[in-house]
């Protein structure tokens, strides 16, 4: 049959010019290579944005992790009654008396006598600028372990403390015997003992803890500056930014889905709504600034300012996500339920709502990592101030003075020296590990929650 | 083909339960159903049938006021449930859609499980006040559904997970269960193969026992095989409206001939 017909078929097609399939044609040809360029230039894109990625996060990574590591000195301490608690009474309001001033002789002394037990020569250096190595903060440290508990006066400890940010720097690769000879805060002798000291064993880099957990510290301390007021202060506002944008932004788009008439009215609010999620976000501050510290008199600096902020500009993104994902329901639920006797509401919040939970809490976590990164509102309302003050468990703790984590990396970024940029980066690893947390767990309930029909 | 079936069935006039006056339905300008006239009486099967478009769904809708929710439909004339007007102000549309039950072209359960299914219209009715009395409203429902031997095993298992037919009948016991006076089924088979639509239309011949059941169907087989009151509406228009067996054989209007013989539609 096919033998039959292809034999007939040139006199058929008649005066038909004859094809190959084995040879393209330039139509053809031409398509192909227009596809062809596409799609080279799709995948040259793709891996432009991919090694963008890569180079952000690796820069970030290089600069960053080593805050995560703290060079520390272990001395065994005296607690000098003497100095400390001259009456001998252990009475604390009199030991409080006692500043830093009177603890960072101990130190000295600590470290001096550990050198010499170790058989390490001053070698030129005076008591004082060797004492140099150990941080400014190191005598506040030792201060609030001995408030901690008065009756350790009198006793030796043994005390991890920390070294100067330069030495720090020494052992981080930021500071060279070359930049020392330079530098008016440490000098290459300093170095060398660091080095000695290294050598017997009392100072060691390990991991540190206060990177998450102490408040800031100043320009001077780098080596001491923390994110825990920063970490509790965003945790804070997101608590406020979940209790307020969640419930008014999922019940403004039932109402506006769900309830509302079609009329221009609420053309108008759903244009402002979408309108809304494109204010650039410094103008919320301003706001924020006008309304609530001007006008309503809330304090400065104060979480529940910042969440207050952070919710209006969350709310379009919380409400334009819920729409979505309440459109999505397929209407033969609806009738469904209002077949069987059930009231709107009844169809919206036994039907509807569940089957919508998904979309609507991957919004709401999307939302909030968004308000989480934000910086330039919170800077308008007083929270880039500097403060060490953690602020108390909540509620008071909303209205205190607190930092938060984007801003804190804004104001390390503003410091001099330049340990704080190893802080900076470590503060956005911080940032960066809480939003990547948040949309794994938005992708988790997303994938837990979705239901088939 | 349809004669002798037909024309044995009985021509017994019965109460009136639902009755339309001149209604007219407007979506937007466009005037949907326009001055229709009909009775629809208490157990009895009653058929619509026509060509896609001709507004037989949508006058459906109106018997239970699910046109309610669309924004732009109007609806005019008189309908009576039992004598009373369904679109009068005082009447609540949730009230009425407990009295008049609907099915609906494709199966919708809810996505829960085949108890929640059958159990929720109950439950927001006030139907049960104890598990117990809950637990014997699903089974009767489902009994009626004819679905109960097929699940009882599994009540807790997904409404969804079952298969079309079973969905269907799931949908019609879910519907049944609220105890309605009258039934509506926009299409309930066109979704469903062969033996699925058997079963279901044998179920809708026992729901008549209880119910007036009023059906949409494309099919004319189908209209002939469970209705006794058939009603062809064409372009809005209700043409011709009478017994089933009359329409089949010996229908009055010209357009319905047409329709039935296939020539229109």
């Amino acid at each position: 049959m096919t033998d039959v017909s292809a034999s007939q078929a040139p006199s058929a097609a008649g005066p038909r010019r004859r094809t190959s399939l084995l040879e393209l044609d330039d139509r053809t040809r031409r398509r192909n290579a227009a596809e062809a360029r596409f799609r080279l230039m799709g995948l040259l894109a793709v891996t432009f944005g991919v090694l963008a990625v890569i180079g952000l996060v690796a820069s970030i990574l290089l600069n960053g992790l080593s805050s995560f590591r703290q060079t520390y000195i272990t001395v065994d301490v005296y607690l000098d009654p003497v100095r400390l608690d001259k009456a001998g009474t252990r009475d604390r309001e009199a030991i409080a008396k006692v500043t830093t001033f009177g603890y960072a002789p101990l130190l000295e002394k600590a470290l001096v006598d550990a050198m010499a037990a170790n058989g390490i020569a001053l070698e030129g250096l005076s008591a004082k600028q060797a004492a140099e190595l150990i941080s400014k903060e190191a005598p506040a440290q030792l201060r609030r372990y001995v408030m901690a508990d008065v009756s350790r006066i009198g006793e030796t400890v043994t005390f991890d403390v920390l070294a100067a940010g330069r030495i720090d720097g020494y052992y981080k690769g930021r500071v060279t015997m070359e930049s020392a000879a330079l530098d008016r805060n440490v000098s290459p002798e300093q170095l060398m003992l660091a080095d000695q000291l290294k050598q017997a064993g009392l100072l060691g880099t390990k991991f540190n803890p206060s990177f998450f957990s102490a408040p800031d510290a100043s320009d001077t301390r780098p080596e001491a500056a923390g994110l825990g007021v920063a970490i509790l202060g965003s945790a804070y506002m997101m608590l406020v930014v979940l209790a307020l944008a969640l419930p008014l932004g999922v019940a403004a788009s039932i109402y506006l889905e769900e309830f509302a008439p079609q009329n221009r009215f609420t053309d108008l609010i759903e244009v402002n709504i979408s309108n809304l999620a494109a204010v650039p976000s410094i103008v919320f501050g301003i706001l924020g600034l006008a309304v609530f510290i001007n006008f309503a008199g809330l304090p400065q600096s104060a979480p529940i300012v910042g969440g207050l902020v952070l919710t209006l500009m969350t709310l379009p993104t919380i409400i334009i996500a819920t729409r979505a994902s309440l459109k999505s329901v397929p209407p033969s639920i609806r009738d469904a339920a209002l077949g069987v006797g059930a009231s709107k509401m009844q169809s919206v919040f036994h039907h509807v709502l569940p089957l919508a939970m998904p979309g609507i809490l991957t919004g709401t976590i999307i939302g909030l990592a968004q308000a989480l990164g934000e910086t330039a509102p919170l800077l308008l309302i007083g929270m880039v101030a500097f403060v060490r003050e953690y602020p108390s468990a909540p509620p008071e703790g909303f209205f205190e003075p607190a930092a938060a984590l984007p801003v804190q990396v804004y104001n390390w970024t503003q410091r001099g020296d330049p340990a704080f940029v190893e802080r900076a980066s470590g503060a956005i690893i911080v940032l960066l590990v809480f939003l990547v947390i948040m949309n794994a767990i938005a992708i988790i309930l997303r994938r837990r929650f979705e239901r088939r029909w | 083909m349809y004669d002798n079936p037909l024309m044995k069935r009985d021509a017994v006039t019965k109460e009136v339960k639902i009755s339309a006056r001149g209604c007219q339905v407007f979506y937007g300008d466009t005037h949907a159903i326009k001055d229709v006239d009909v009775d629809i009486e208490d157990k009895t099967v009653t058929a619509f049938i026509g060509p896609s478009g001709c507004g037989k769904s949508t006058f459906l809708r109106c018997l239970n006021r699910m046109n309610d929710t669309i924004d732009i439909c109007r609806v005019e004339g008189t309908i009576t449930l039992d004598g009373e007007d369904i679109y009068d102000p005082k009447v609540d549309p949730v009230q009425l859609r407990a009295k008049v039950g609907m099915v609906f072209q494709k199966p919708n359960p809810f996505p829960k499980s085949i108890y929640d299914n059958v159990a929720y219209g109950p439950k927001i009715h006030g139907m049960a006040r104890t598990r117990a009395e809950l637990d014997e409203i699903v089974e009767r429902a489902l009994r009626r559904g004819a679905l109960w031997d097929e699940v009882k095993d599994r009540l807790d298992a997904p409404g969804t997970g079952l298969s079309g037919g079973q969905q269907q009948r799931l949908c019609i016991a879910r519907a049944v269960a609220t105890e309605p006076e009258v039934l509506l089924m926009d299409e309930p088979c066109s979704a469903l193969d062969p033996i699925a639509t058997a079963q279901v239309e044998e179920l809708i011949d026992e729901l008549r026992e209880q119910y007036s059941v009023v059906i949409v169907t494309h099919s004319m087989q189908q209209a002939a095989r469970v209705s006794q009151k058939t009603a062809f509406f064409h372009l809005g228009n209700l043409v011709e409206f009478g017994e089933t067996g009359q329409i089949f054989t010996n229908p009055h209007d010209p357009r319905t001939e047409s329709y039935i013989t296939g020539r229109i539609g």
